[in-house]
């Protein structure tokens, strides 16, 4: 026998999570994009398309419940659908760092950014990339990468303290400009969070795959 | 997150269970010791080899349930643990099961004496042509009970139990046949409790009554489980998934003998089996 709607059914979810990391990391990509050109309505544009990626997230929990209830799932499947409810979660979660850092933007106001965004870029880009391998390793089923991503947190933890230390250096060189540099501490503060999301996706599919529940990484945060 | 402080039980014998790696604290609630311990079972019905060498322990004072497709060997397995397979012309039982250290197939066993100790419940409720009192009061009866006082008291305690004595107590002289489907298999789960067993075997009981009917049997079933031990034959996975604490999964082969294929904690199994068949069968791929 098989389940044929219940695949379905957990096709289109799967897909639906799919979008809503892109969504995510688009919103990622694009908040530290206009934050780095000062650009003001693209900030705009990624705290307007967060209603979106909420949307998404209770349309995915919505599905999750219906498929639990109705074809009330066991064993893996069952694991599938937790892990896709914490996925979906997880995401809109990130997606509100994006727009975290998006309104950071807009209260910088006319002011230009106390020096350039430098290894914040670099973890931008590489939170991004833990995100979109993350998926993949949910997709398909691959727990083995999804430890191997878990422990690349550490590159972004250290990104963040480096970050972190040179700015607070720069507020001892200019008090003047603490406000602004205060905005770049919040904006590394968000990529690491967003950072530390990957690694509860990551638990989830190794849950998923193997049925533990293992917390994989402390963040040091 | 971090890990609550809480004894998961010891593995069961012969299970493969997968825990979570934050034990549940209701999972330290669950009895490990062993009442019934069975080995090696295996049952001929002549030349078919029904079950192949089973061997699971049955937990004191828990709920285990056996599941399978139809034909593994379910109702064959728990009509070993009473003899009730002794009534099954040429059937042959081998193997061992140990209650209190004494094997119950053996041949010196006194096969109603044993009955006593393990009551058995059926598929469908089968009260006798008598009143309700009777029904209640015929096993105590025949293990030698005298005297109404003494016979009132286990009546009312056995229907207490069964929480059936609220409804009845104004019509314990009327005929058994005369109360609803539900009713009539929780005066059998009552007749049983009669005879003070300590082990309840039952086969399929819900599978005749409707879903209020079921439910209630099934809160029976876990407000009994704190004073007896119970062994249930379900086809209704999300019945043993509810009620037990242990769940084991027969499968028969392509010979048409039923195996033991995962014993564990029912927890484990259901969310994370160690066996690819179990996995299939619970999540409706085959079976």
């Amino acid at each position: 026998m098989t389940r044929e709607l219940f695949e379905k059914k957990l096709r289109e979810m799967q897909d639906d999570v799919l979008i809503m990391g892109s969504m995510a990391e688009k919103a990622i990509q694009r908040s530290i994009d206009a934050l780095r050109t000062r650009d003001v309505s693209l900030s705009n544009a990624v705290i307007a398309d967060d209603m979106a990626i909420n949307a998404k997230r209770y349309e995915i929990e919505e599905k999750c419940i219906h498929t639990i209830a109705l074809q009330q799932p066991m064993a893996a499947d069952l694991r599938v659908l937790v892990a896709i409810l914490f996925i979906a979660n997880e995401l809109e979660r990130m997606a509100d760092h994006a727009e975290g850092i998006g309104r950071i933007n807009l209260m910088l106001g006319d002011e230009p950014l106390p020096r350039p965004l430098g290894e914040i870029g670099e973890m931008a880009d590489k939170a991004g990339d833990m995100l979109r391998r993350s998926l993949t390793a949910f997709v398909e089923r691959d727990a083995e990468s999804a430890r191997r991503i878990c422990d690349e947190d550490d590159v972004i933890d250290h990104l963040y303290d480096a970050v972190y230390h040179a700015l607070i250096q720069e507020v001892i060189r200019t008090p003047a400009d603490m406000q602004r540099i205060t905005y770049l501490i919040w904006t590394s503060h968000n990529l690491e969070r967003i950072a530390d999301r990957v690694t509860n996706i990551c638990e989830r599919i190794i849950f998923m795959v193997t049925g533990q529940l293992e917390e994989i990484n402390v963040s040091r945060y | 997150m971090t890990p609550e402080v809480t004894v998961p039980p010891p593995r069961p014998t012969s299970a493969r269970p997968i825990a979570l790696g934050r034990p549940r604290a209701v999972q330290t609630a669950v009895s490990t010791d062993v009442r019934l311990r069975a080995r090696g079972v295996s049952v001929r019905y002549g030349q078919a080899l029904a079950i192949d060498d089973v061997s699971l322990d049955v937990h004191d004072r828990a709920i285990t349930a056996i599941i399978g497709p139809s034909g593994c060997g379910k109702s064959t397995l728990l009509r070993v643990f009473n003899r009730m397979n002794d009534l099954i012309p040429r059937a042959r039982v081998e193997g061992r099961v140990e209650m209190d250290g004494v094997d119950i197939l053996g041949r010196d066993i006194d096969v109603v004496r044993l009955r006593r100790h393990v009551g058995m419940v059926f598929q469908k409720p089968n009260p006798f042509a008598m009143t309700i009192y009777d029904n209640v009061a015929y096993g105590p009866r025949r293990h030698g009970v005298r005297g109404r006082s003494r016979l009132d008291e286990i009546v009312e305690h056995s229907l207490r139990r069964a929480a059936l004595w609220d409804e009845v107590r104004d019509r314990l002289k009327k005929p058994a046949t005369g109360i609803s489907g539900g009713q009539q298999q929780r005066l059998c789960i009552a007749r049983a409790l009669a005879v003070e067993p300590s082990v309840i075997l039952m086969d399929e009981p819900c599978s005749a009554l409707d879903p209020i009917a079921t439910l209630k049997i099934e809160d029976l079933m876990t407000d009994l489980a704190r004073d007896y031990t119970i062994v249930i034959v379900t086809h209704n996975m999300q019945q043993a998934a509810r009620v037990s604490h242990y769940t084991a999964f027969m499968l028969a082969g392509e010979d048409r003998t039923g195996r033991l294929v995962e014993f564990g904690l029912t927890d484990s199994l259901f969310t994370a089996p160690s066996d690819k068949r179990t996995e299939d069968y619970i999540t409706g791929r085959f079976g």
